[in-house]
């Protein structure tokens, strides 16, 4: 363990850390441009300088390692004057244009220059000029301002795993620039907008729109995938401006998808902002009273089992709980959140949740993907094996679709037969699970979206029993959800009850007419022409199929516009806040069940969210631990039996198209067009 | 500040649409490949853009790139990045003589400029620029790596040392003529040996080879 002393303090540090790494455990801020805690250190900005006794000279900070016995200064004359020489010669080639630039008032090149810059200029020639690049949909470039610190070709190369972005010639002709051309492509794009400490990489949709002194922040979670990623929504007035992506190590580390990132203005698009009744087969604006009236009027008298609701993927755990007990109140048991019709055993947790964590994916050292095609489900979960991959020692196998996943695996098979192969251990690569010491799998929905999905979760388990992953000290299986609702329904028990029909009885019901009356809680990913005759109920914030069907539409609020609860794919409960109002009538989604059941004369016990959550958390515990996960207890899960030798498809056709809000995001359509292929048809079937 | 040897401005508009190695030159990159351990192979970029460029009329087209790429298995760019960081990889196309004059300081005190002008004044184009015939384009280059016969002047794999503007006409002349000008020193000197002959150790020398 080195010891040194810094500016007179002394510090004993683990071996490896860098001098810049030290200084910031002791709380010294040492500027820099090119260093980033994820990416590998170039030290090419050379704005990191310190003085180092018995050193000739400066040295950059970010790429010294500490030795013991050093002595660094920081704050010193000379330390102080070759800064400003760096920035001086950084300044030589950067345009004065921070009034019309994006970056401006979050810059890193201003906020340094206020400390070392020099206020006027001593170079007389001309300054550089550098023409912009195409970097895609996403991403808007204006290279002249760029200082060559290379954060986006490491983070491209390193994280996001798509080696388009490169540094082509050298030195004051230097560029940045994709290969050629082209749009990048890589879900993990936007994030090149927030690495780089200038504006030469921005943010095309957040162009010219807003300053970041004038917006109001709002910590709050993603939910247009199951992974939960932490983020920070930027509103001015009653308008999502942005959204940021927040650190959270266990979780997305720093990054977000440019799915997450970029679909909010999908938010503001196709909303449904006051309830709808049918009358004479068009959808008229009404009251809520009108709206809950024929309601009631519909319910009146209906038993039980004729009635039944369907969760979508962005329902809140407390809507979704609401409607459970509604539901119950009105006698019946019909009831799924698991709209994509996947078949999976939810009597054991183990069984449906990403057990090791997202973060564990770190510990392991075999990592088996089956029916997955993480890259799209899960975008920050892939970009986790990937760092996991370039950790070394680590090997991959995949069964289901071949994608290009951004890191080497070994295709091992497409269906569910290999893992009766990997059981029985006939399988070649079963030799090297059985040498492994923390083996992983994760099962994707599309293993269990098909009719022996339950024989599939017992294979699966199988597998896991066989090689390990059950173990006291290390729970390697792992379920990759693809909506940020499911688990949370799951958990506050949004499933088929005593008797009840899950989705596929209640489509079958309601298209034999045995069920007549069906509400759908944001569920828009289901075949709508199998309601047949039903009476439907849509509650939700857009107009997607499941409100084209709606003889009733009760607008709702988006995950922007609410406090809410959602359970991401590893079981851990997090809180959505509320960053602008509703649109319009719109109203908080427990609060219309809430309403409803009042008018249906089934009133629910609870006037408040906080009541609604403790009567949630004496239901189940796990919401008690905000934040947290809650490991869940092995015991025998799924269904033995015989299992399709049809191969796994990955239930994400069009990964910047998944859900009712990115459906109505311009943005999103254009990644579709440039990353995807033409525009597709929107069917409301997918996914 | 010298112009980058990729401003041959006339000629964009010439990049062809694709590229091979040819038989020979596959087997060749293969050799040069072997030379490198086993998941090193894009060590072997910088020659195998060399046995491109050569195979490709003296410069690199970017079809050519990516066929290095690609059979080093690197990522497109990487390649790019490299070919576009040095000069001698040219990256629009070149006369079937490249005249290049270093102008770096040694040779600048040895009266580079004169070469340059002699030069410009021969082939009648400017630095960066390919005579109409094809025949010929003169470039101006950073330190050549021969100072101690400065000035020096660079025609494809030769060199040329201590140069004179009369030297020019001559050199030129000849390469008209399908000829190759004897490389090395102009004036006669032995590698790099002084000018007048040995001098330092000349007595040591001799006692040697009288023993």
């Amino acid at each position: 363990m080195p010891k040194l002393t810094i500016d007179g303090i002394e510090i004993e540090v683990e071996p490896g850390t860098s001098i810049l790494q030290a200084c910031e455990q002791l709380g010294i801020e040492i500027p820099r441009f090119c260093y980033h805690e994820r990416l590998s250190v170039p030290a090419n900005c050379r704005m990191c300088l310190v003085e180092m006794e018995r050193a000739p000279k400066p040295v950059a900070s970010c790429a010294m390692p500490c030795g013991d016995g050093m002595v660094v200064k920081t704050n010193s004359e000379t330390v102080l004057k070759a800064r400003k020489g760096v920035m001086e010669f950084l300044l030589i080639n950067h345009p004065l244009d921070c009034p019309i630039c994006d970056q401006g008032g979050e810059c890193d090149l201003q906020d340094q220059a206020m400390a070392y810059g020099f206020d006027r200029g001593r170079y007389l020639e001309n300054k550089r000029a550098v023409q912009d690049k195409y970097m895609g949909p996403v991403i808007k470039t204006i290279m002249t301002r760029c200082i060559h610190c290379t954060r986006c070709v490491r983070f491209i190369n390193e994280v996001a795993g798509v080696p388009d972005v490169g540094a082509v010639n050298r030195g004051e002709h230097m560029e940045i620039t994709t290969f050629v051309e082209k749009a990048i492509g890589s879900e993990l794009s936007g994030n090149l907008a927030d690495v780089c400490p200038v504006g030469a990489l921005t943010h095309k949709p957040y162009a010219f729109t807003a300053r970041p002194w004038e917006l109001r922040k709002t910590e709050t979670i993603d939910v247009l995938d199951a992974v939960g990623c932490n983020i920070r929504v930027d509103t001015r007035g009653s308008e999502v401006m942005r959204v940021l992506p927040r650190v959270n190590d266990d979780i997305n580390e720093e990054w977000l998808s440019d799915k997450s990132r970029y679909a909010y203005d999908g938010l503001k698009r196709q909303r449904l902002d006051r309830p709808y009744v049918r009358k004479n087969g068009k959808l008229v604006p009404v009251g809520w009273h009108e709206a809950f009236s024929a309601v009631a009027a519909k319910l009146k008298g209906l038993p039980g089992n004729r009635v039944a609701a369907i969760s979508g993927d962005l329902a809140d755990v407390e809507a979704q709980f609401a409607l459970k007990e509604l539901l119950g109140r009105l006698g019946s048991a019909n009831l799924d959140c698991r709209q994509d019709g996947a078949r999976f055993d939810t009597s054991v947790r183990a069984g449906y949740l990403f057990n090791s964590g997202i973060a564990g994916i770190e510990k392991a050292d075999v990592i088996l993907l089956v029916g997955t095609n993480p890259r799209w489900e899960g975008t920050l979960v892939n970009a986790r094996i990937r760092k996991r991959y370039l950790a070394g020692n680590v090997k991959i196998a995949l069964i289901g679709e071949q994608k290009d996943l951004t890191y080497p695996y070994a295709h091992i098979g497409t269906g569910p037969e290999v893992l009766q192969q990997l059981s029985d251990g006939s399988h070649a690569f079963s030799e090297t699970l059985r040498n492994a010491k923390n083996p992983l799998m994760i099962v994707g929905m599309g293993a269990f979206q098909r009719a022996d999905g339950l024989a599939v979760q017992a294979a699966a388990r199988i597998v896991g029993e066989v090689y390990g992953m059950f173990r006291d000290d290390w729970a390697g299986f792992n379920v990759l959800h693809t909506a940020a609702g499911r688990v949370g329904g799951i958990e506050a028990g949004f499933l088929p009850g005593e008797g009840g029909r899950d989705i596929h009885g209640i489509l079958d019901g309601a298209s034999k007419g045995e069920i007549d009356f069906v509400y759908l809680l944001g569920a828009d990913e289901i075949d709508t022409a199998k309601l047949g005759k039903a009476f439907v109920v849509y509650q939700g914030h857009h107009g997607d199929a499941g409100a084209h069907r709606a003889d009733v539409i009760l607008p709702g609020a988006a995950y922007t516009e609410k406090n809410a609860v959602y359970v991401n794919t590893e079981g851990r409960p997090q809180l959505a806040r509320l960053a602008t109002f509703p649109p319009g009538e719109a109203r908080e989604d427990w609060k219309i069940v809430r309403a409803l059941s009042e008018a249906v004369g089934a009133t629910l016990p609870y006037d408040t969210q906080t009541q609604l959550r403790q009567r949630l958390m004496a239901a189940n515990p796990i919401f008690a631990a905000v934040g947290q996960t809650t490991p869940a207890a092995w015991a025998p899960f799924g269904a033995q039996g015989p299992v399709d030798a049809a191969p796994f498809v990955s239930p994400v056709a069009n990964f910047y198209m998944t859900d009712p809000i990115s459906r109505a995001s311009v943005t999103m359509a254009n990644c579709t067009e440039a990353l995807v292929g033409p525009a597709q048809e929107r069917t409301g079937t997918h996914g | 500040m010298s112009a980058p040897a990729s401003d041959h401005g006339h000629q964009h508009g010439h990049e062809p649409t694709s590229f091979a190695f040819t038989q020979e030159n596959l087997e060749l990159a293969k050799r040069i490949i072997a030379k490198y351990p086993e998941g090193k192979q894009a060590s072997a970029c910088m020659p195998l853009l060399d046995v491109a460029q050569r195979q490709n009329g003296g410069w690199l087209p970017r079809v050519a790139m990516d066929a290095v790429a690609d059979l080093l298995g690197m990522p497109r760019i990487r390649v790019y990045e490299v070919a576009t960081f040095y000069t001698m990889y040219n990256k629009n196309p070149v006369g079937k003589h490249h005249i290049q004059v270093c102008t770096t300081t040694p040779c600048w005190l040895r009266g580079s400029d004169d070469i340059v002008h002699a030069c410009k004044n021969k082939l009648g184009i400017g630095l960066g620029e390919t005579t109409a015939d094809g025949q010929f384009t003169l470039g101006e280059v950073e330190c050549s790596g021969a100072c101690v016969n400065a000035p020096v002047v660079q025609i494809g794999d030769d060199y040329y040392e201590d140069v004179a503007p009369e030297h020019i006409d001559g050199i030129v002349e000849a390469l008209k003529r399908g000829e190759t000008p004897k490389p090395g020193s102009q004036i006669g000197r032995r590698s790099s040996e002084p000018v007048g002959g040995p001098t330092t150790l000349a007595a040591f020398t001799t006692t040697q080879a009288d023993d």
